[in-house]
């Protein structure tokens, strides 16, 4: 019984803590993006566009949700529900942090610890391109057929590589458990140097974790590879019959999987929630100072504001980064609260490149894309595992 | 409680395959086809192989459906019309099923009858660790010819693939 009720506490947290943060992903995406071209992004609704994400979900909410009398129906409406369920499972097996105690309760801070916990990961990824497909087949449209081909394709061709490119660090790791792999990359080479997979002998895992996220960035039909709702040549891809809710549900499985695909990255290559450097040199004061310094800077930009408004947000923005600062360094939260801090941190970034890439690249043309994959990337990934398993054999 | 998902699993997996032969539409049989396979899975976690459950739905699920549904949908293949039944399918279909099962359950009997009651969760054999071990040193042989036998497949793909060269 206590069990069932810690477990369903831990679901409704990590449920309401990633639903939020994939909603604000995209205020963050619009917001990079933005900077980066030297616009504004969005800025009206809210101090600095910070209430876009809630009026965007009321927005979809409240939208008339067409369907076009064309479509096959049944399976019209099972493909959203299919994309965004396989998107929000994966989560339930991905570890964040160490124990959590309170009171004489313990728990992990995980849903489900299963000892095949890459595995899982990996059979319901491949699932997900089943909402891609089904939308782009039942929208009886031929440029949402196009883009859920093209998904298919994509998505058959792109899993190799990835797989190929996982194989490698487990080989190292000896186990196929999410918390045992990132256990095995604790402690640190010269006694600085983390022995993340990215930096662990035999053989540093830096060339699959590369395969591995050029292959996520395939598997989430991101940009570089967005091929499957290329605007330009598709009108929008697979979705282009959706709208309202069924719109909404591609978009948020989109985020999920970004999500997903830098959680499985920070876990697998750089270490899950290991420190970069170690404790006895101060790595558990690195988030404060960060802290601090962003309300320094809050504080500082509302003492000369470059906008009216400024005046009152920045600093309070600048006063719950002190706070937060300050709950950091309390003593009994460190263990619980730097292992947090040290994933998201590395997860976070891995989802800042994706919206940088974003900003940057120009999108592949189908034959390059397909090319790529399987004369680039494939050998390239099967000659690494090689190398690898043939360093570990002769090692261990 | 095991005994609870076991039934509704086999129901699922049950009902899926009839419905994979009901199903007019080939992309319907199709989905059918991955309900079967992921009831399977289930099934296969049960009884306490985790690495097989998993390895059946990376395989069945994600890669050879995939395939299924993606030729269906390039073919663009419709829904299948009903034609007149054969007079030899008509008068042989149901002798034949029932004759079909027949065999099963002797062949059950015959061969199985000490066989005990399945006991959930109690076979040990089925993590990476063991399938790993028992592919690399029982059961070589077969691994190797298998893996020379999809080479064969692939070749034999590209070369019914491979463009007339001039």
């Amino acid at each position: 019984m206590e069990f069932i009720v810690i477990t369903l506490i831990k679901t409704a947290i990590i449920a309401f803590v990633l639903l939020t943060v994939l909603a604000y992903l995209q205020w963050v995406e619009r917001k990079v993006i933005a900077h980066v071209q030297v616009r504004m992004g969005p800025s009206r609704v809210g101090p600095h566009g910070l209430l876009q994400p809630l009026a965007d979900v009321i927005k979809l909410i409240t939208k008339e949700g067409v369907m076009p009398p064309h479509v096959n129906a049944f399976f019209y409406l099972l493909a959203p529900f299919l994309a965004v369920f396989m998107a929000l499972i994966s989560i339930s097996v991905i570890p964040f942090g160490t124990q959590v105690t309170i009171g004489r309760w313990t728990t992990q801070m995980q849903l489900t610890d299963v000892n095949v916990g890459l595995l899982v990961i990996l059979a319901i990824s491949s699932m997900g391109v089943y909402g891609i497909a089904l939308a782009g087949w039942s929208s009886n449209n031929k440029y949402a057929l196009l883009g859920g081909l093209r998904s298919s394709a994509q998505m058959i061709s792109y899993e190799l590589p990835m797989s190929l490119a996982i194989a490698s660090p487990l080989l190292i790791a000896g186990s196929l458990s999410l918390r045992e792999i990132v256990n095995s990359q604790a402690g640190y080479n010269f006694g600085i140097l983390p022995k993340w997979a990215v930096f662990a002998g035999p053989f540093p895992q830096i060339f699959s974790f590369i395969i591995f996220m050029i292959a996520a960035f395939a598997e989430t039909n991101r940009i570089p590879f967005d091929l499957p709702e290329a605007e330009n040549e598709l009108v929008a891809g697979f979705h282009v019959e959706y709208s309202s809710m069924t719109f909404a549900a591609f978009f948020m499985a989109e985020y999920a999987n970004m999500v997903t695909v830098c959680s499985i990255a920070t876990l697998l290559f750089l270490g899950g929630w290991h420190p970069l450097w170690p404790v006895e040199y101060g790595s558990n004061f690195a988030a404060p100072m960060i802290l601090a310094i962003s309300g320094a800077i809050c504080v500082y930009h509302g003492l000369n504001p470059a906008r009216p408004f400024d005046r009152y947000t920045l600093p309070a923005f600048g006063v719950v980064f002190f706070g937060l600062a300050g709950l950091m360094l309390f003593p009994p939260l460190v263990p619980v609260l730097m292992p947090l801090f040290w994933f998201l941190a590395k997860c976070g970034f891995l989802l800042f490149v994706f919206v940088w890439i974003r900003a940057t690249l120009p999108r592949f043309r189908y034959d390059q894309l397909m090319s790529f994959a399987w004369k680039g990337l494939f050998p390239a990934a099967l000659l690494n595992l090689l190398i690898t398993g043939f360093l570990v054999a002769l090692t261990s | 409680m095991d005994l609870f998902f076991f039934l509704v699993f086999a129901a699922i997996a049950l009902i899926s395959a009839i419905n994979v032969v009901l199903q007019k539409h080939p992309i319907a049989s199709a989905l059918s086809l991955i309900g079967v396979m992921g009831a399977i899975a289930v099934l296969y976690l049960l009884l306490g192989a985790e690495f097989i459950a998993m390895a059946q739905i990376i395989v069945y699920a994600g890669a050879v459906m995939v395939l299924f549904i993606f030729v269906i949908m390039l073919l663009n293949a419709g829904a299948e019309e009903r034609r007149g039944r054969s007079w030899t399918s008509q008068l042989l279909g149901v002798p034949a099923l029932l004759a079909f099962i027949g065999l099963i359950g002797l062949f059950v009997q015959q061969g199985f009858a000490n066989a005990g009651y399945v006991k959930f969760g109690n076979f040990s054999g089925g993590s990476a660790e063991s399938v790993g071990l028992a592919l690399f040193t029982d059961y070589l042989l077969p691994f190797e010819v298998t893996s020379v036998l999809i080479l064969i497949a692939i070749l034999g793909a590209i070369v019914l693939a491979r463009k007339e060269m001039n």
